[in-house]
């Protein structure tokens, strides 16, 4: 590099090559193919001239529809990402047996399964959470965007640097080695020199902020956008999940963030919070990180369970059974997950009184879930239930997560965890609720709102492939894990010498394996879905007559989603009006106030990318540098008067006079 | 870009129509003021003149007026009362107070107890629970 040692290092600072993982062989040949991948995919978006395209019409639109969209194929290509760590586990724990020590060397196992946690909870279920929130939120209360457009974008953006920062630690130099919360000791400065844990600190931060300002964004649309009559108690229950979520993101993210700050501030200028001199104490990261992580549970989980309710009610063709008791539910879930962080570390030397007190909020906040479920089974209950596949999805996801509740209930009781905690049983669990319920009730999203998003409908025979691939993979990975930890294995371990442990092992990573056909189906769907595009069009707007105000406009929605705000009676709002025989206004349409697109948030986050790597590898005069440029980036957009203009009215004319036409084409 | 719009035809939805409940006066203001400088001078005055000579006892007093700062800051200066924002203020605010004392009481207790557990060479017989 250059002749100069500390000019190099001060430019680069401890970035060399030798941080190049190039003695990996594994690292090297994913490189070799996300490079060659990555090539292909720049090549074909010049060669169809699709730049000028992606740049206008999505990378700087601060539409919630396409924010919404762009979310949620992040979260999708992360997801391979995650899953790709996860069958690399599984292979390696299926093979590494008395002799053999598998495929992965140690250091390297210890980041993959690092990667894998941090991955899917910050960048897949995430994203995914945020973008049907994003998506699906505003339709339903009638809005034309969200609070603060701008913002939307900015958060996209800020998360989008996260995730890259953590797919650029695969290639230049590492992930960290802690596990996917980075408890100190192990993750000081002393225990972890290298860059791992630095760069988990600032994706995490990074990342941390777009999610914080996307919860106050979504927060505030929901308060104070709502059509004229939606009072609370006649929301959509999605929309009563989502605000209780954003509450909690608004909430318990800020906790988050202190609590990595801390741990920044120990590893970049040597204070003491979290270690055992002066005072420190590293227990007080394991209760700050729980303080966030465990609301955090319920902000991926509640949406969920608000997709399920819509789906529900949708296709058993009945309202929600129990619509103010699945309200107060979710509120006191909200409160409750609150009161209940202790039992992530019962063991860790609370006394009896602490443990006891914990366990018994822990079983309590399972009442307001089975409640819950009580409610969907009534809601199905001399329903006309249509098993399409939104529904199979809700109700594999049904017995799933009662099973995976049960495991949690047990969990709670402290003895039992005293011999449960840490092992596979722990790691069944939570796999248990997240894929059964967050994943399935994302699947189940996906399915339902797609044709609102897109126009047309996903292919029904692929999706059912991935769904039988999907629930019972996921039976054959997890069930033996509960068996697993039963007899004592603890999680995390790269090698094991008992040979008669393996053949779980092996159902696991059979299960893994069926897993991953289902995500091929997955992919097969969507291509298969956009070649029949003609076949499966929505023209209706309503494809699965649904009962919420998204589906009473078009497929996907014009830009500003409703020619005129709907007034709202009743929940249900658009089935009411289907059935009070609601025509759709054909004229005296007005102009309407819409945001304009931007690009700073796009530069804002790319910056931000360049500063979280500047400051992962102490290359100081790069991280000032680029720091300045992003308050002065910031600052600069607030001069930006240039932020709205009027949708004519004869657009608007021309847009619905179109849809007119379609509707009345296809009778 | 707002809900508003058929209401408010005529472009002027950039504000947040639900202001209208603030009254800042300048007496309220000039209030809020004296009040600050009160509350910030008399602990001033109990560090600086040794008034209390229990440590503890001075601290808890600080903070209590500290907490009434917080108080008038939000009246007068923040014009929040019951009613701003229909009602969604008090709201927020009782949520967030639940959720700093669960929080707050909650880590004292957890770090109390283990540090009394964990921490050997500290340990006096009569902390354990």
């Amino acid at each position: 590099m250059l002749s100069h040692p500390d000019l190099a290092k001060l430019i680069f600072g401890r970035l060399s090559l030798d941080s190049l993982p190039l003695h990996e062989p594994i690292v090297v040949y994913t490189f070799i193919a996300v490079a060659l991948g990555g090539i292909a995919l720049l090549g074909t978006v010049t060669y169809f001239k699709l730049w000028g395209y992606l740049w206008r019409e999505w990378f700087t639109s601060i539409d919630h529809k396409k924010i919404g969209i762009m979310y949620m194929i992040l979260g999708f290509v992360m997801l391979l990402r995650g899953f790709s760590d996860a069958i690399m586990m599984r292979a390696h724990q299926a093979l590494s047996f008395g002799d053999s020590h598998g495929f992965l060397p140690p250091e390297h196992y210890d980041q993959i399964f690092t990667a894998h946690g941090v991955i899917m909870i910050f960048f897949v279920a995430m994203p995914m959470v945020t973008g049907l929130m994003n998506f699906v939120m505003p339709l339903q209360i009638g809005a034309r965007d969200v609070a603060f457009p701008f913002l939307n974008n900015f958060s996209f953006w800020m998360t989008v640097s996260g995730a890259m920062l953590v797919m650029a630690s695969l290639f230049i130099g590492e992930f960290a080695r802690t596990g996917w919360l980075a408890y100190p000791p192990l993750s000081a400065i002393v225990s972890s020199p290298d860059a791992g844990v630095d760069y988990y600190i600032w994706a995490l931060q990074i990342a941390g902020v777009g999610t914080t300002l996307s919860g106050i964004n979504l927060l505030v649309t929901i308060i104070k956008m709502r059509a004229p009559g939606m009072t609370m108690m006649k929301m959509p229950v999605f929309v009563w999940t989502s605000l209780c979520t954003n509450v909690l993101i608004v909430a318990a993210f800020p906790v988050l963030t202190v609590c990595l700050a801390l741990l920044a501030l120990d590893r970049y200028v040597g204070t003491n919070f979290f270690t055992t001199e002066l005072g420190g104490n590293a227990m007080m990261y394991v209760n700050l990180i729980w303080i966030w992580g465990h609301p955090e549970v319920y902000i991926l989980v509640l949406p969920a369970f608000g997709i399920f309710s819509e789906v529900t009610a949708t296709f058993s063709r009945k309202p929600l059974f129990g619509y103010a008791s699945m309200v107060y539910a979710t509120v006191v879930i909200t409160v409750l997950s609150y009161l209940v962080w202790l039992h992530h570390f019962f063991t860790m030397g609370s006394g009896a009184s602490v443990n006891s007190f914990f366990g018994i909020t822990t079983m309590i906040i399972s009442i307001p879930t089975g409640a819950k479920i009580f409610n969907w089974l009534f809601t199905m209950y001399r329903g006309r239930v249509e098993f399409q596949l939104p529904m199979m999805w809700t109700v594999a996801f049904m017995v799933t997560f009662v099973i995976g509740g049960m495991t949690g209930v047990l969990l709670a009781v402290p003895p039992a965890d005293f011999s449960l905690h840490n092992s596979l049983f722990l790691i069944a669990h939570f796999h248990n609720v997240i894929i059964g319920g967050v994943l399935f009730g994302l699947f189940a999203g996906i399915t339902y709102w797609f044709p609102k998003a897109f126009g047309f409908r996903l292919d029904p025979f692929w999706g059912k492939c991935s769904f039988w691939l999907w629930v019972t993979g996921f039976y054959f990975a997890f069930m033996p894990l509960y068996m697993l930890g039963l007899m004592g294995v603890t999680r995390r371990l790269s090698h094991f010498d008992d040979p008669s442990l393996r053949i779980w092992f092996l159902i696991a990573a059979f299960g893994a394996f069926l897993i991953a056909l289902g995500i091929a189906c997955n992919i097969i769907q969507f291509f298969v879905s956009f070649k029949n595009r003609e076949k499966l069009r929505d023209t209706t707007g309503d494809p699965w007559d649904g009962r919420t105000l998204e589906w009473s406009t078009s497929s996907p929605p014009p830009k500003y989603n409703f020619a005129f705000t709907p007034i709202v009676h009743d929940h249900d709002a658009w089935w009411m009006m289907k059935k009070n025989g609601f025509k759709r206004p054909l004229g005296g349409f007005v102009p309407i106030h819409m945001p304009l697109n931007t690009g700073a948030g796009v530069i804002m986050g790319a910056i931000s990318f360049v500063f979280g790597f500047a400051m992962i590898w102490y290359m100081w005069p790069l991280a000032a540098l680029s720091f300045v440029a992003l308050l002065a980036v910031g600052i600069g957009h607030t001069f930006n008067y240039h932020r709205d203009y009027f949708l004519g009215a004869d657009e608007v004319t021309r847009t619905e006079a179109s849809r007119t036409e379609l509707l009345a084409s296809h009778v | 870009m707002s809900a508003h719009d058929e209401l408010h035809a005529h472009g002027d939805d950039h504000g947040h129509d639900d202001d209208l409940g603030i009254h800042a006066t300048f007496s309220g203001y000039m209030t809020g003021f004296a009040l600050s400088v009160v509350l910030t001078v008399i602990p001033f005055w109990l560090v600086m003149g040794h008034v209390i000579t229990k440590s503890s006892t001075a601290a808890v007093i600080i903070l209590a007026l500290a907490a009434v700062q917080i108080v008038v800051h939000m009246i007068y200066f923040l014009h929040m009362n019951a009613k701003s924002e229909g009602g969604w203020n008090m709201l927020a605010l009782v949520f967030t107070i639940v959720l700093v004392v669960i929080t707050l009481s909650g880590s004292i207790w957890i770090m109390y107890h283990l540090n009394s557990n964990m921490m050997p060479s500290m340990m006096d017989p009569s902390n354990l629970p």
